[in-house]
Formats: structure tokens, sequence, C-alpha cells
């Protein structure tokens, strides 16, 4: 049996024949032309018969991966129309150099561009530059791109592979990738990926001819292609192919079932998004509403302050598709660590422990106001709630209370229809933990954000590389500061829950079940794996 | 001359994808549509220089435009860095 370690891009198993994946050589012959026109000429058509051969691509893509991984196809046609790389081919053509050469020559000059950057997923672009380059050569040469012929699955073996060269392959027809190169973010990496097989990229391998038919395994957990496996061994990951897709299809069956332990406990399991689209996502992963919807891409990225009717099309669009499930916005959380040049922040010492979220919504009511009046508008498209961020007294939401009132009244004078708006804060200051009972009288319920309560907390900066070691979420004094959050919201007759990256963390979902959490806020991507969590609470 | 700063928020950076976009959206245009990051600018219509900025999630890009439809262009273009970077 032969090990080789390479860099896992997906968490699972495969098991079969492999098939080495063996490019064919040309080569490149560098001469001297004296009809440069008809060079030139020569060149034109190959590249019209690559745009040609891309377009059809991308079409084909469309079909078998979708929109999203065909992109690329349309993003190499557009390769071909750049200026830059275009003129370098024509100027080397000019000096008298063949086609071929001349475009050889500018695929090393713009890869070397990517290749040096420090950047992988930038790096890997100098693959594209080659995909580009090469089809032009192969036309120019007459050589005919192939697909892979395989009849039976199998671990599909090979040096690097290119967005044409993966996509022409039949996707049932593979079981996994392994390839000496790429990274993380080539694309074999996304579309083994999008396609939920395991892969391994960057291994350490030099494949040989009678590497083919052999038996492999590719496993994604620990990174390791074997080859030739003894039997026990070949058992063993077979069992554990088999374990892999039964979680698979079991995370998937969880859809539509409720979160809700052995023993009858129930809890819910929410979604945090941080942008309007990301509301498909968490439908697609069945969560009971969304927990956290972080206002913030309001504000990023523009000049001016957006506009009462800008955010209200926002919230009602997220508040319409989740069709009547809960929906708790947050406040803005702009602060002096997120640059918004209009807000005109001064820089600060310790922008943390700065001017930022509800201080400033406070301070500036225009902003907060406009804000709002936004989500209020809204809230007659579906079932919203709100929250304040970084509350440290009780003075701060007695303020916030009276300008939601005055909006409330506005907006009633004004003849808007609004629904039922439940008020909560965050919870992520240990001011905020140490006076929830006397918090809990205020509000409608809780949100705590374990992310900043941990890092106020330890006096832990969680940006902090060198202190990642330092950063323990699971520290006593955090949970304890979520155990006492709990008690005193129910102790008030309101609910609490979980937003923060905690929340998602199912060595502690049994821990939040006996403190009483209501509702966990999690990534999409998380809520059925919670949700399994919970379930296998007996 | 209108210009306008954008913080990257997406986790890639200006990746691929949104920089096709981004050549497809400048192109519309009869303004001269220019990115500067890190101190190098380059036309929003060259493809590979753009991606080439190798911009990252967290870095500042300055967009400037300046033409006879500046206006309109450049709150195109902060509506497309908003919804796409």
């Amino acid at each position: 049996m032969d090990k080789y370690i390479g860099k896992s891009v997906l968490k699972g198993v495969a098991v079969g024949r492999v098939f080495w994946y063996e490019k064919q050589d040309y080569h490149i012959e560098k001469r001297t032309i004296s009809d440069i026109d008809g060079e030139i000429a020569r060149f034109q058509d190959a590249l019209k018969a690559a745009r040609e051969q891309l377009t059809a691509l991308y079409e084909e893509a469309l079909v078998s991966v979708g929109e999203d991984h065909s992109a690329i196809f349309d993003i190499h046609r557009m390769m071909l129309e750049d200026d830059d790389y275009l003129e370098a081919i024509d100027a080397a053509i000019r000096e008298g150099w063949n086609a071929e050469y001349a475009v050889e020559a500018a695929q090393n000059q713009f890869a070397q561009l990517f290749a040096s950057m420090d950047d992988d997923y930038m790096k890997a672009r100098a693959v594209d530059i080659k995909d580009i380059s090469q089809r032009i050569i192969r036309l120019l040469m007459g050589i005919r791109e192939d697909g892979i012929p395989t009849d039976e699955p199998v671990i599909l073996v090979a040096d690097d592979l290119t967005p044409s060269e993966t996509v022409k392959m039949d996707k049932n027809k593979i079981l996994a990738f392994v390839t000496v190169r790429g990274s993380s973010n080539s694309h074999t990496a996304i579309l083994a990926r999008s396609m939920n097989l395991p892969a391994l990229v960057n291994t350490k391998m030099t494949p040989a001819e009678e590497w083919n038919g052999k038996v492999g395994v590719v496993d994604g957990f620990s990174g390791t292609f074997l080859l030739e496996p003894d039997q026990d061994i070949l058992d063993e990951m077979i069992r554990r192919k088999n374990q892999w897709v039964a979680d698979l299809e079991a995370l998937e069956q969880l859809k539509g079932k409720d979160n809700v332990t052995g023993d009858g406990r129930r809890i819910d399991v929410f979604a945090n998004i941080g942008k309007v689209s990301d509301a498909d996502a968490v439908l697609d992963a069945d969560a009971g509403g969304i927990g956290l919807f972080r206002s913030e891409f309001l504000y990023l990225g523009r000049d001016s302050f957006p506009t009462e009717e800008e955010q209200f099309q926002s919230y009602k669009t997220v508040l319409e598709k989740m069709d009547g499930r809960k929906v708790v916005i947050r406040t803005m959380d702009i602060g002096a660590d997120k640059k918004v040049d209009y807000f005109r922040l001064d820089a600060e010492e310790n922008p943390a422990l700065g001017y930022r979220a509800i201080r400033i919504c406070l301070d500036r009511p225009e902003i907060f106001i406009t804000q709002l009046r936004a989500i209020y508008r809204a809230s007659a498209y579906g079932k919203a709630a709100i929250m304040f961020p970084m509350i440290v007294s009780v003075e701060e939401v007695q303020r916030i209370k009276e300008m939601v009132n005055q909006v409330k009244e506005e907006l009633e004078v004004e003849g808007y229809p609004m629904g039922e708006v439940e008020l909560g804060i965050m919870v992520e200051t240990p001011a905020a933990a140490l006076i929830s009972d006397t918090l809990a009288g205020e509000v409608d319920f809780f949100s705590i954000g374990t992310n900043d309560l941990t890092q106020y907390t330890l006096a832990v900066d969680r940006q902090n590389q060198k202190l990642e070691s330092t950063c323990n979420t699971h520290h006593p004094a955090v949970l304890k500061l979520i155990e006492m959050t709990v008690k005193n919201a129910h102790e008030a007759g309101i609910w609490a829950g979980i937003c923060g990256e905690l929340a998602a963390d199912t060595d502690l979902t049994e821990r939040f079940l006996d403190m009483g959490v209501d509702e966990l806020s999690v990534s999409p991507s998380a809520v059925l794996k919670v949700r399994k969590a919970v379930r296998d609470i007996s | 001359m209108k210009e306008f700063q954008y913080v990257i928020q997406d986790p890639v950076g200006l990746h691929a994808r949104p920089a096709g976009l981004l050549v497809k959206q400048a192109a519309g245009f009869k303004s001269k549509v220019t990115v500067e990051s890190g101190g190098k600018s380059v036309d929003a219509g060259k493809l590979i220089m753009l991606m080439s900025l190798g911009i990252k999630q967290g870095m500042e890009v300055t967009c400037r435009i300046e033409g006879e439809d500046e206006e309109e262009a450049a709150e195109a273009l902060q509506t497309f860095f908003r919804e796409n970077l």
C-alpha cells in the first residue's frame, strides 16, 4: 500500500478504481516568420474559434453544473478580449515570431503576474491564463481537446485540472479528485465542493501509468490518498464511506423536522444573515427564522447614508421571503473599526471599546430614527423584531424605547401600517449580562452575542492571532454569564437566544439546553448540524 | 470627476467573476473608469490587470469616473460594488 498526503477540500470518503488523467504533451516551436499579416490572420482565426468554443462550453456548463460554476467560461471569453493580453501577442507576431510562440510568451508573462502574488486565490488564476492560452495554441496547431474517457466511476488523479477539463467530465463517472497541484481555491476544489465529492489538492505524489485501474481510497477527513490498501484497511474505509454517505443523507432528512431532544425539550434553530440574498440559504437550510440580520451591509461601501426607502426595501424583501417566520434585525453596528467615511468618525486608540453601534445611534438620532422608521414600515410585511447592539445600561434601553415610541407615533400619524415588533437587546458586554435582571424588565428578548462577550470578558482581542489559545470561548466565566442571562430572562418571562459563533458549537448544545436557552442562531450551513445535535440528545 | 471609496466585503475579494461583471458594467458607460488599490491604478475595462491588483476582503478601493455620464455611472457602480463585493 502507498500513502500520499494532500490538502483536503471536502470531508468525505471515496473508494474506487484510479484513473490517471495524463495530459498530452505538445511542443511549441519558436520560429521566425516572414508573412506577418498572414500570421496575424491565422491568430485572429484561432482567437475567434477559441471564443466560440468558450461560448459553447459556457452553455454546456450552464446545464451540467449551474450558473455559478459556468461563469468561469464567460470570464475566459472576456480574458480573450483583454487589450493588454492581445496587444502582447500582436506585438510578438509583429516582431516576426510565429503565433504559437507569441501566445505562449504572453501566457508566461501574464501567468507570472498571478503566480507571484501572495494570495492563494489569485495564484490559482495563473491556471486561467494558461487555459485560455493553451486553447488558442491547440487551435493553431490543430490539436483536438480530449475529454476524460471513463466508463465506470473513478478516482480521478491528475497533475492539475483546468476548468474546461473539469466541465468536460461526466459528473456521474467521478468519485473523487486527487491532484498534484492546485489549491483550495482551484477550480477542481470549487467544483468538488459544489458536487459534494471528496478531493485532495496539492498532493505529494508522482502519478504513473501503472496506477490506472488500481484500487484507491480518498480520505478527505485525514487528507490522505491510499493506493492499493490492504484488505483490512479497505474494509474499514468502505465502512467509513458508507457512514459518511449515511450522515449526509441523515442531515438532508432532518429538513422539516423539529429541533427536539429525545426527552422532549425544544429549542429554536434560527440563522444569521448579512445581506438580503442570504435569505434563500436560510429557507434552503430549513431554519425556523432569522435570529440575526446584520444591517451593516446597508451602510458599508457608499459615500452617503442609505435612505429610509432603500432600507425599507431591503427589510421588506427579507420579511416577505421569510413568509411569517421571525426576522430579528440588529440595528447598525458600525464603529471605529468598520470604516465608513461619511460617518466622519475619529480614529480611536481602542476601537472595540470606542464610539460604535448604539453609542453612535444615541448620539446621532437622525441616523437611528431613519433606520427605525424603515424597519417599522417593513414590519407590516412579516414578523419583524429589532435588537440593539452594545448595550451597557438600563438608561440606554429607556432612551431607545422613547425614540421607538416617537417613531411609531409619527408613522401612525402618517398612515403607515405596522406589525407587532418585539424589541430586544444584544447581551454582549459583561455589564449587560451582570444587570440582565434589570434589563429583562425593559425588553421582550435577549440575544447573547458570544463573540464580543468572550472578547470583553476575557480582555482578549479576538483578531489577535497570538492570543488564539487565550480566547477560550468555553471559559467558565463566559458560560456563567450566559447562564445568568438566560436565568434572568426567564424570571422576567422573556426569551433568550444565542447568536454568536458559540451557538453552532455542538459540544455545547446540551449545555445550552440545560441552561434553558430558547433559540440558537447559526450560519445557514450549520442549521441542520445543530438540529442533529439537538435530536441526538436523549 | 466622480470618486468613491469602497471596502471589499466579499471573503475572496475582487475575484474573477465580479471582476468580469465590473468590466461589463464599466463598458456600459462613456466615462473612463479606473480602480485604484494599494497605490496601483488600473483601467476598469482591463480584466487581467484588474484581477492582478489582488484586491482582498477588507481592502479599500477607490473608483474614479470621468466623462459625460459620470453622475449616472458613479451611481450604478456604487450599487454594483455594494451588491457584488
